[in-house]
């Protein structure tokens, strides 16, 4: 169904909408205020509780096929703000709020607060920045004007990249100052672009832009800021020099969060430019340079993966060339390919945020038990941690895009739609990634099976495990998603958008 | 030539200035405030749009100029998380600097030491 | 040629060479008050531009508290001056950097040439509906009123960023007052000087947010003056930096951000949706909600530029 929001109305369950950026944001608030164990309870607590408002937002987007729509403070948009969820976003949603908690659950063994300790500095920090990265995902999956997501990007960052140098050694703070710079530059350049969209039509709403957007320069150079800046965010190539030193060294629920949901933040945005704002404008050249960067960044990721020696770092650089295959979606964005091209492309956004973040929670059980996560050390520590083993390999089974897992079914879409639109060269593109994957995945993978006997510090905790692999069969599930759940994704999908060639 | 246009022409030309800042300048402390440059060139373009939406009795459209206001209390936060990360980096190891150790960087560099 | 576009011609012209300064410098020191002077003279554009509340904004905030944030860092970066600098990129590096710079700006430059002279705006519709806030200030009324959503996440990622800050502490100064303890009795002139301006400073930040409602000011620049006059008072050491687990302290930084929520989501039980206020009693909600505001900004602002804490927290 097409995108029918030519009135800004509000819809029923609307009011769900601001709840799931308000609840994390309070949380963070009292959390910080509160203090000590106090944080702990209720960032765990509210995960929950942003769990139910996630589904409900789904369950009425769901009912009534159109995207629901809250206009805050009764300002209709051009002058106020609106907030809107459509298919992609209550998708989005609901994976953040599946893999936070799995995130929070695996933290509470390395930053729970004893009873009756002081605060620590740890725990507080990664209890209050959890739930500002959920508040933060929230309004980027939900925001519906652009200086908004403006806000909602500043808060992404802040709140990510002191995780990144939580342990305090001077490789991570330069990890994490790096990444700041490529935040801030991201941030910057987006608002450039916002303000000559404002200059040219008065209003940042999206839905009212993507009517009065015509293809004139300022449109065009505003575009190209806006791309360029959340590129950066999204790590893809050539901009991707931040993420591996900062993704690899932070803790491992850190790793989790980062690599499967906040790089996923700024790309959500770049899909809303394209397809929402922009969507009427030809984009068959920006959708072509942009798969052509994803193309450069699976092979050069997938390249740069096979030669790391720490577990961590080649599931970092995995995640660059991972990140690529998200933009193989955009030049087959109009024509009949377009519903499946899109599903793929979002269907590889969440296995690979469900398929991520349970690879860097078995490699952070790894690294503690083992003491290390060089993958020459590896040997024979399958069979001594199974559990974490099969974790790792589900997930990057979905990597890998094997059958049967959400990546294979992702991977399936995009190669049929670019065999359909006859750009047959992401199609190799996609298999020569998969091969190097699978290169990469065995290389770490199979020495854990031989049989020799590591020296294991402690054995890895249990319910640290079962998450880890409840993550990893959650990327395996989605393989088997219906019909429906890919009618789900259409719904505000805009029309596809005019493609001259 | 208004006085607005002179105003958006130096935006851009700040955006331009800070952008070579950062990119060329290896101290944190420079490229911190090449940043605060770009982002006043930026908000000078609100500034720009805000002028030329001058109507209804107002010199200036009020909705980018909240945005500006909102964007500098945003700037000032990030270059306050910037400053307190080179410091403390400072602190620990005496030098300034965003290149991330050896290990951590792509293997080409590691390789050609070995 | 009038005298005004003169000026304005000389203004552009001295903002750019402060600017062009600020880059090509080569002490950060130096380069940093180049900053704060640049900020002043851009203070002077925003009044050209006749954006008289971002001028306020921009001199408190963008010049002024960024300001003594950068020069703090300049000051204690010296010693890493001293260290043989690290080698900057290749001169073919810089040429294209440059030429990559200079296609941006001229884009940019291109873009904003040819905007129309008479653009599209929101004004009419601010000014429609002002009334109905009870507030004169159609700024404030975007800030409070329109776009109230975007000000109350801005207060969120004050407040975070106060804990990102607080998160570079090393663990054993966890809980600690920020800034190192010092034994040294305060400076003479320095006092003196803060003893002098503090008062005066807290009257007009005060009335500056007071004020914002119907004219240029606001909770934004009435919070960083009083932030200032914490600030100075703290330099002069006529007061001592609270502990970061001082609950009174983490108390006023959240108060802007909770309070404000706590109005947002009560506005559904009250006026029908969030972030909607009372009929009839818009202007006493705002004002309420400025006021704590005012109160979290004057604090989240020094503990900004006061850093992460490096003393050891007492009991």
């Amino acid at each position: 169904m097409s995108d029918g929001g030519s009135v800004i109305a509000e819809t029923a369950g609307g009011s769900l909408l601001p709840l799931a950026v308000l609840v994390p944001a309070a949380g963070m608030l009292i959390s910080f205020l509160l203090g000590g164990r106090r944080a702990e309870r209720i960032a765990l607590g509210l995960m929950p509780v942003q769990f139910g408002v996630s589904m409900a937002i789904a369950g009425f987007v769901w009912r009534s096929g159109e995207p629901l729509v809250y206009v805050l403070g009764g300002y209709l948009p051009p002058l106020g703000i609106a907030l809107r969820a459509d298919g992609f976003s209550a998708v989005m949603l609901v994976t953040a709020s599946l893999i936070m908690p799995a995130a929070g659950l695996y933290a509470r063994a390395n930053f729970a607060t004893p009873p009756g300790a002081t605060e620590r500095r740890g725990p507080l920090v990664v209890w209050a920045l959890m739930q500002a990265v959920q508040a933060a995902l929230s309004l980027i999956f939900l925001g519906g004007d652009l200086f908004n997501l403006y806000v909602a990007l500043e808060l992404l960052t802040f709140a990510a990249v002191p995780l990144v140098c939580l342990d305090g050694s001077p490789e991570t703070l330069a990890a994490a100052l790096r990444y700041l710079m490529f935040a801030l530059f991201g941030a910057l350049f987006y608002l450039l672009g916002a303000a000559l969209l404002y200059g040219a039509y008065g209003t940042l709403d999206i839905v009212l832009l993507s009517q009065r957007v015509r293809a004139e320069p300022a449109v065009w150079v505003a575009a190209g800021l806006m791309t360029a800046g959340l590129l950066a965010k999204t790590a893809l190539f050539p901009l991707h020099l931040w993420l591996p030193p900062a993704h690899a060294n932070a803790p491992a629920a850190a790793s989790a969060v980062l690599s499967g949901l906040v790089v996923k933040g700024s790309f959500f945005l770049i899909v809303r430019l394209w397809f929402n704002v922009l969507q009427s404008l030809p984009t068959a050249v920006p959708g072509t340079v942009l798969a052509a960067l994803g193309s450069a960044a699976i092979l050069a990721g997938s390249a740069l993966a096979l030669r790391q020696e720490r577990l961590k770092l080649m599931i970092a650089y995995s995640t660059v060339a991972q990140i690529g295959y998200l933009f193989l979606m955009f030049p087959l964005a109009s024509g009949p390919w377009a519903p499946e091209a899109f599903s793929g492309g979002v269907m590889q956004t969440i296995s690979h945020a469900f398929g991520k973040a349970a690879m860097f929670l078995s490699a952070g059980l790894i690294a503690e038990s083992l003491g290390h996560d060089q993958i020459a050390g590896l040997g024979g520590a399958g069979r001594a941690m199974p559990v974490t083993f099969l974790a790792l390999g589900l997930g990057g089974l979905s990597l890998m895009g094997l059958p049967p897992s959400g990546g294979f079914a992702a991977k399936w879409l995009l190669m049929k739609a670019s065999i359909e639109a006859g750009q047959w060269v992401w199609a190799l593109v996609m298999l020569g990634g998969g091969l190097l994957a699978g290169g990469y995945l065995y290389r770490a993978l199979a020495p854990a099976l031989s049989g020799e006997r590591p020296i294991m510090k402690r054995a890895p905790k249990r319910g640290s495990e079962v998450v880890a692999l409840a993550l990893a069969l959650a990327a395996v599930v989605l393989a088997f998603a219906p019909p429906a759940f890919f009618a789900f994704l259409q719904i505000g999908r805009p029309a596809a958008s005019v493609a001259l060639r | 030539m208004t006085s607005a246009t002179l105003a958006g022409l130096v935006g851009a030309a700040l955006v331009g200035l800070g952008l070579y800042g950062v990119i060329v300048d290896p101290q944190p402390l420079r490229k911190i405030l090449a940043f605060n440059l770009i982002g006043s060139g930026v908000f000078l373009v609100f500034g720009i749009v805000a002028r030329k939406g001058a109507a209804a009795g107002l010199q200036s459209d009020p909705v980018p100029q909240a945005m500006v206001i909102t964007g500098i209390v945003v700037a000032f936060a990030a270059s306050a998380l910037a400053v307190a990360l080179t410091l403390r980096l400072f602190e620990q190891t005496g030098r300034a600097t965003v290149r991330p150790d050896v290990e951590a960087e792509a293997p080409g560099a590691g390789a050609d030491s070995e | 040629m009038s005298v005004l576009a003169a000026l304005d011609v000389g203004l552009a012209c001295v903002v750019f060479a402060v600017a062009a300064w600020t880059v090509f410098a080569s002490g950060a020191f130096a380069a940093t008050v180049g900053y704060v002077v640049y900020g002043l003279l851009l203070s002077l554009v925003w009044i050209r531009l006749f954006a008289v509340d971002v001028a306020l904004t921009e001199a408190a905030i963008g010049s002024g508290v960024t300001g003594v944030l950068l020069i703090g860092a300049a000051a204690r970066l010296r010693g890493a001056e001293a260290t043989p600098p690290e080698e900057g990129p290749s001169g073919s590096t810089r040429l294209v950097a440059a030429c990559l710079c200079v296609l941006v700006a001229a884009a940019l430059a291109a873009v904003v040439l040819l905007l129309p002279d008479q653009g599209p705006t929101l004004a009419p519709q601010a000014m429609e509906r002002l009334p109905e806030t009870g507030l004169g200030n159609p700024v404030t009324a975007v800030l409070i009123a329109y776009r109230s959503f975007d000000t109350v996440l801005e207060k969120v990622v004050l407040v975070l960023a106060v804990v990102g800050v607080w998160s570079l502490a090393a663990d054993r100064y966890w809980g600690g007052a920020p800034g190192e303890a010092r034994a040294e009795p305060p400076e003479p002139t320095l006092a003196f000087f803060a003893q002098v301006l503090a008062p005066v400073g807290i009257l007009v930040g005060v009335h500056v947010f007071w004020v914002g409602a119907d004219e240029p000011g606001g909770a934004f620049q009435g919070g960083a003056i009083l932030a200032a006059m914490w600030m100075i008072l703290m330099m002069a050491r006529l007061t001592e930096a609270p502990q970061s687990n001082a609950i009174r302290l983490r108390l006023a930084l959240v108060a802007g951000p909770v309070v404000f929520l706590a109005a947002g989501v009560a506005g559904v039980a009250v006026a029908g949706g969030f972030f909607a206020y009372p009929a009839g009693f818009e202007k006493p909600v705002i004002l309420f909600i400025e006021a704590f505001m005012v109160l979290s900004i004057a604090v989240t602002l020094p503990m900004l530029v006061a850093g992460p804490p490096r003393r050891e927290p007492r009991r």
